[in-house]
């Protein structure tokens, strides 16, 4: 018999549902809002003004790109080093088997403040001088566990006598990875990929550990914004850039693993 | 010329651990050329190992493989002329039936339009023109199980390897499958290792079985030859229904300890006074249950000592009314002392 | 039908061989690189902290001496610090506390009376900001807190000004600022905010694993509704909350942006160990050793109370 779920229980689902999404509604709002000293509800003109500012503002712009390229090296390193692992663990078993993947995920388990720290420490002990680099290592060594993870669980879900039915039939390693294997993970091996994307892209804690002065992501870029509220309007315009940024590669990934996991 | 046909696959003393388990253990077994081979036992008797130890997807601890002379005991499965059907036939889902079938032909880089022609011969024997198109998951399951042979048979290989193809079918699609798989055999004429635990399916499908226990055989034979005279107590108890008998038992009605058994179909129900001719067994009991299977009937007759003799009747004339109404009443079971059969006692 | 077929093989296919051969180090060479990049990189970095921990600056040159000292830890355990630690644990306890309150509700309808249309969008709006935008998450309660922000405006044009500052004087949750940016409370609802997935998601697994008929079996015994609750499903859906606790708990403990974005001036253990990193790195160090401890600490407690069967 199926019971109905309570008003009580609705009601309190939808406030917890709001209580997620409103923040982030409000600053698409007000980067939209005529308005730039006070945050008044509701605002009461609009304006598409303060995306022209923001986009002609250079600093903003490098902030962007560099963001862009961050995220784009660490997802590629974070693929290959994710995948690789993913396949030597998902059928293998050897001494040490948990430790590896508890190593795997530790970079995501503890706060990232542990891992900026961590680094900045290596970085000082060995005289390693601040770059784009070591932005990027940071990055991709937490996102590993994001393809890994997606990777690794669509393995599991691929009868294995595929591979073998593939080398039954003719097929050398090479070729079942080619035909068999990657068409399999395929969509998960995007999922994972725009999952650390997104992850990367807005990443704050790491960056700001290993990152030179200088060299500013946009979340650093707002971070730096946020104290000064002249530059209010342009740095509600930059979070709706993150927010967009992050947003579309997470809908993408569900959609990638959503479709599949229905078959 | 010579008689004897040639060995397709041999086993030579070949074992397989996995850590302690002994998967199969010092397998000696010769298959022929063009047989209909089935390995026949219970899961976990080393019939599906002793599969993959052929295709190539487990190595032999110890021992030899050879297919048709050749030692293929190291070789990779895809270096190897055997192709296989497996149980959850392994289609690839992200390839159309055309493109799976083609697959083996595909890798070995077989020209396009020998492909086609190949891959339109072997849709057309498994009957599946028309449906090149669909993916695996918009067929039945017996229409993916065609698919499995085609893509396998494609290949024209040596020697097919089939993984209890018909596991997962329903009763009906299953005997119609059979009966299918043995004209393709006939057809193409290649060798066919059959792997199954079910014995009526191993009895009417095979040329020869092998039975298989704890990684080892117990015997091979003909379908005939293993049913009508099963060497060990496992294959007369595995293989069809069998009454074992032994000590005590054995000595009340043969005379003698050695263990032999018999079937139920060969025994017949007496009245209790009934006289046994000097070429047959007798022995007096009880009947302790009745079962009406509808075609025969099953009976359990209690000769003493808590042991039970299964005997099992065609329902000729009887209707169930007559055949339950037999419970408790004393009876003599005879049969024929050819039927006997001596039997190594595994314990 | 007899004849062999020989092909030499190609170059690919010998290698391929080659490691069909060797299961053992064709599964050596995958592993390789990303254990190489984790073991160097990560753990490498892990014992560099370690090592920096025990350094101290010497105080002429204000350079990192590097030879074995227990003195930075002598330095981070004076009772200012311990103080820090207390402060952040105690608030990283509420927080947690917060999130379950709040995560509970909504992991219940998602696993008992959604349909599958409906789970899967509550689903999505829970990943989304798993996921994304962390600092402009933190950001936009700035929008929502500080003196000419969203909160103030509403209660203003209702005329309940006053309202916000009664609650901005009162102690434990107020603060000595004059936004609600500035309070405890303040912080509490942004932690609670940002973390409030990472405990959906372990609670909505477990009540997703607790079977519909024991549901029906305590019913079928006679209970009411909000004793099956209490005495059946809460129990079951425990582990779950553990394992949420630990990403909402440690994920505060360790968090400095919100308290540089929100904040209430008093020190925790995040901005403790970024402001001291540009002149004292071993105490940077030593401080994230100790919040470290503090979490392992936490994780073999809730490995006790079966947090990790339901991760």
């Amino acid at each position: 018999m199926p019971s109905k779920a309570s008003w009580g229980l609705k009601l309190a689902t939808a406030a917890v549902i709001l209580f997620l999404h409103f923040p982030v509604a409000l600053i698409i709002l007000y980067s939209m809002s005529e308005e730039t000293g006070t945050f008044e509800f509701p605002p009461r003109s609009f304006t598409l003004r303060w995306f022209e500012v923001t986009w002609e503002n250079e600093s903003f712009r490098n902030a962007l790109l560099l963001s862009l390229r961050v995220a784009g090296i660490a997802t590629v390193m974070a693929i290959v080093l994710g995948t690789l692992a993913a396949a030597a663990l998902y059928r293998s078993s050897f001494f040490g088997k948990d430790a590896v993947s508890l190593l795997i995920i530790l970079p995501i388990a503890l706060p990232g403040i542990v891992t900026g720290i961590a680094l900045r420490s290596a970085m000082s002990l060995t005289e390693i001088d601040f770059s784009l680099w070591t932005i990027v290592v940071g990055h991709a060594t937490f996102c590993i566990v994001t393809v890994y993870n997606n990777v690794i669980a669509r393995f599991r879900r691929t009868s294995y006598s595929q591979i073998e039915a593939s080398m039954d039939l003719g097929a050398s390693s090479f070729q079942t990875f080619l035909y068999v294997v990657l068409p399999n993970i395929a969509t998960a091996l995007l999922a994972g990929a725009m999952l650390a994307f997104a992850l990367s892209f807005d990443e704050i804690v790491v960056t700001t550990f290993t990152s030179a002065s200088g060299d500013e992501t946009l979340p650093i870029w707002i971070l730096n914004k946020l104290t000064r509220p002249r530059d209010r309007p342009v740095t509600n315009v930059a979070a709706v850039f993150v927010i967009a940024t992050t947003t579309i590669p997470i809908l993408l990934a569900y959609r990638f693993t959503a479709g599949t996991s229905e078959e | 010329m010579n008689d004897q046909p040639a060995v397709a696959v041999r086993f030579r003393d070949v074992s397989r651990h996995f850590g302690d388990v002994k998967a199969v253990d010092h397998l000696n077994l010769d298959i022929y050329d063009k047989e209909f081979f089935s390995l026949l036992g219970p899961s976990g008797s080393g019939k599906t190992t002793s599969l993959r130890l052929i295709a190539g997807f487990e190595h032999p601890s110890e021992g030899v493989i050879e297919l048709y002379g050749q030692n293929v005991t190291r070789l990779p499965p895809y270096e190897r002329d055997v192709n296989t059907v497996f149980q959850d036939y392994a289609l690839f889902p992200h390839m159309n039936i055309w493109q799976n079938i083609a697959y083996g032909l595909m890798v070995k880089k077989v020209p396009k339009k020998e492909r086609e022609i190949r891959v339109a011969d072997v849709l057309e024997m498994v009957r599946l023109k028309g449906l090149e198109k669909r993916k695996p998951s918009q067929l039945s399951g017996g229409q993916r199980q065609r698919v499995a042979l085609a893509r396998a048979l494609v290949n024209h290989p040596h020697v097919l390897l089939l993984d209890e193809p018909l596991g997962a079918l329903d009763l009906k699609l299953r005997q119609q499958m059979q009966i299918e798989l043995k004209a393709i055999q006939q057809r193409v004429g290649i060798t066919f290792i059959y792997v199954t635990h079910d014995q009526e399916e191993a009895l009417t499908m095979s040329d020869r079985l092998a039975v298989f226990n704890h990684g080892k055989i117990e015997q091979v034979g003909t379908p005939s030859e293993v049913y009508e005279n099963p060497a060990t107590s496992f294959v007369a108890s595995f293989v069809g229904i069998s009454n074992i008998l032994s000590g005590a038992a054995a000595e009340k009605i043969t005379g003698s300890a050695q263990p032999f058994s018999i079937r139920p179909e060969k025994i017949r129900i007496c009245p209790p006074d009934s006289t046994v001719s000097d070429d047959s067994c007798g022995i007096n009991g009880t009947v302790r249950d009745v079962i009406y299977l509808g075609v025969n009937t099953r009976y359990l007759i209690e000769i003493g000592d808590g042991i039970d003799i299964n005997v099992v009747q065609q329902n000729l004339e009887a209707t169930s009314m007559d055949v339950l109404a037999a419970r408790g009443r004393p009876v003599k079971l005879i049969w024929q002392k050819t039927h006997n059969r001596h039997v190594i006692n595994e314990g | 039908m007899m004849a062999t077929i020989t092909r030499r093989p190609s170059i690919t296919r010998r290698i391929s061989t080659f490691f069909y051969h060797y299961p053992g180090l064709s599964l050596f060479l995958l592993l390789l690189p990303p254990l190489a990049w984790l073991l160097i990189v990560y753990i490498g970095s892990l014992a560099a902290l370690l090592v920096q921990s025990f350094y101290t600056i010497d105080p002429m040159s204000m350079l990192v001496k590097e030879e074995f000292t227990l003195s930075t830890y002598e330095e981070l355990f004076t009772a200012a610090n311990i103080d820090v630690i207390k402060r952040t644990v105690y608030l990283a306890a509420a927080v947690t506390v917060g999130c379950a309150v709040l995560a509970f509700p909504l992991a219940y309808y998602m696993a008992r009376y959604a349909n599958r249309r409906i789970k899967g969008l509550l689903y999505l709006a829970v990943m989304l900001p798993l996921w994304s935008s962390y600092l402009v998450r933190v950001y936009a309660w700035r929008l929502i807190l500080v003196k000419e922000g969203v909160i103030n405006s509403v209660f203003e044009q209702l005329g309940l000004g006053s309202v916000v500052e009664w609650v901005i004087d009162r102690p434990y949750i107020g603060g000595t600022g004059t936004s609600l940016a500035s309070t405890y409370l303040g912080m509490f609802l942004v932690f609670v905010y940002i973390w409030l997935p990472y405990m959906i998601l372990p609670i909505h697994a477990a009540l997703e694993r607790v079977p519909k008929s024991l549901i029906d079996a305590s019913s079928d015994l006679g209970a009411r509704p909000g004793y099956t609750f209490r005495r059946v499903i809460f129990p079951l859906a425990f582990p779950g909350v553990v394992a949420g606790s630990i990403f909402t708990f440690s994920l505060t403990l360790g968090d400095y942006i919100v308290a540089r974005v929100i904040g209430n001036s008093v020190f925790y253990i995040g901005p403790a160990v970024s402001s001291n990193l540009s002149f004292n790195i071993p105490l940077s160090a030593a401080f994230t050793v100790v919040s470290v401890v503090i979490m392992v600490i936490y994780l073999l407690i809730a490995r006790r109370l079966g947090a990790f069967d339901a991760l």
